[in-house]
């Protein structure tokens, strides 16, 4: 015979029991309902692609030290930062493609970001709508690191950036470069990088008899 | 006393200090020396880059050195280089030699695998106002502006050189560290594979032979260099 209380207890304790797992199975329902809300709001249609554009490349050629301009259509965002690191992503695309004239490993991930700041000593402190800029070119430590070593190839890499920007963005009259975010001495061991380069600085000449 | 002793003495060593001056700021004698600065760029634990054979191009550039500086001593020339082995010179002790030199002319000694023919580079920095070398004060890393324009004429003959010696030479201006740095005429000189007729490699660079002809050419160019230093200070 069990003692009274005994079974008050058993009845209570079995009543818990119950009431917790019905509170369990209608919070793992709750969550499942939450999970699948989740799903349902994920976009299913495709994100729009930007209007496709004319960009102008200043393509260097190792070669002859060349460097002309090539029209490319590419979808560009409207704004400018995002817009110069498109060009000149797709500008170290043709670079690090089997059949480059200017062989540089890397291509669109090399660039990292690009900032548009006023120009330094400018003196258009007031007209920073319309003054000229210095572009910050944030370039990828593997894209240095991997970059030819010399003189000329060097110097393309740089002049070539410069002169892209300044195709497209007519406004940025200077540039400096970043590599991995911090200042570096040279790009692969010759073109300085500390300095700030004007983007209308001579290109390369074929040596001709006087 | 005591103080005017000391005072005396001030007296005379200020005034002979004073006579040291003036003799240093009487016009010197016309100088007939005419030195030249071999740079062969990199070394010790800088390689620079890697030519198609292996070879660093620390190595290269000690090698051309060498033999460039022997061409010029057999022509009489002074040669200062700024390295003599496999060891690593700063790019601002590589600026101090040569410009403590005080030399008419500095080539930076380069090699690489891209591109083809000989490609000169004189700095990018605009020329100054106090070109000639008419300032006591220059900014380290802009000190070249004062010699740009004598810079791009040593390259013009460099370029005469090379070409009449049959090599295909790409002109350029370029900012490297130390050439921006340097108070004298002075152009970096890179050498590549040497191009055929057809745009292909002629010639390694491994070539006893172009290395050699390359070497051959530039010293020409030097020669040239001072003999036309020569007439300019005949007739100035």
């Amino acid at each position: 015979m069990i003692p009274r209380h005994q079974a008050v207890i058993f009845s209570i304790l079995l009543l818990a029991s119950l009431v917790m797992g019905v509170t369990l199975w209608e919070l793992r329902e709750h969550a499942h309902r939450r999970l699948i809300a989740g799903q349902d709001s994920a976009p299913t249609s495709a994100p729009q692609v930007a209007a496709e554009l004319q960009a102008t490349l200043m393509v260097a050629s190792d070669s002859d030290g060349s460097m002309p301009a090539q029209l490319h259509a590419l979808p560009l965002p409207t704004d400018p930062g995002a817009r110069a690191r498109a060009i000149l992503g797709k500008l170290l695309d043709i670079y690090a493609a089997a059949d480059a004239a200017h062989p540089v490993p890397g291509g669109d991930g090399s660039v990292l970001e690009v900032f548009l700041l006023p120009a330094i000593n400018s003196g258009a402190a007031a007209d920073a709508a319309n003054g000229p800029q210095l572009a910050v070119v944030n370039l990828a430590g593997s894209f240095a690191a991997n970059h030819p070593s010399g003189i000329e190839t060097e110097t393309l890499t740089v002049l070539s950036i410069c002169g892209t920007l300044h195709a497209n963005l007519p406004r940025v009259s200077q540039v400096r470069f970043l590599v991995d975010g911090q200042v570096r001495s040279t790009l692969a061991g010759h073109a300085d990088l500390t300095r700030t380069y004007l983007t209308g600085e001579p290109v390369l000449t074929e040596g001709r008899q006087p | 006393m005591r103080w005017s002793k000391l005072g005396f003495a001030a007296f005379t060593m200020s005034w002979l200090g004073g006579a040291s001056l003036l003799a240093q700021q009487a016009p010197a004698a016309p100088q007939a020396r005419f030195v030249v600065v071999l740079d062969a760029a990199h070394g010790g634990d800088d390689s620079g880059g890697r030519l198609l054979n292996g070879q660093p191009e620390k190595a290269f550039t000690l090698a051309m050195s060498v033999r460039l500086r022997s061409l010029l001593a057999v022509r009489g020339i002074q040669v200062v280089t700024t390295r003599e082995s496999d060891q690593t010179v700063e790019a601002e002790r590589r600026a101090e030699i040569t410009n403590h030199a005080a030399a008419q002319a500095c080539l930076s000694l380069h090699a690489t695998e891209s591109g083809l023919g000989i490609h000169l580079f004189a700095s990018s920095l605009a020329p100054s106002a106090n070109a000639g070398g008419g300032v006591r004060f220059l900014a380290w890393k802009t000190a070249q502006s004062a010699w740009v324009t004598r810079s791009v004429a040593l390259e013009g003959d460099l370029n005469s050189a090379l070409l009449h010696a049959g090599m295909s030479v790409t002109l350029g201006r370029s900012s490297l560290p130390v050439l921006d740095s340097l108070t004298c005429p002075a152009v970096a000189v890179e050498i590549a594979p040497e191009m055929s007729s057809d745009k292909t490699v002629a010639a390694e660079l491994d070539d006893p032979g172009y290395q050699a002809r390359v070497a051959e050419a530039l010293a020409a160019a030097i020669v040239e260099w001072r003999t036309e230093a020569a007439r300019a200070e005949a007739h100035p």
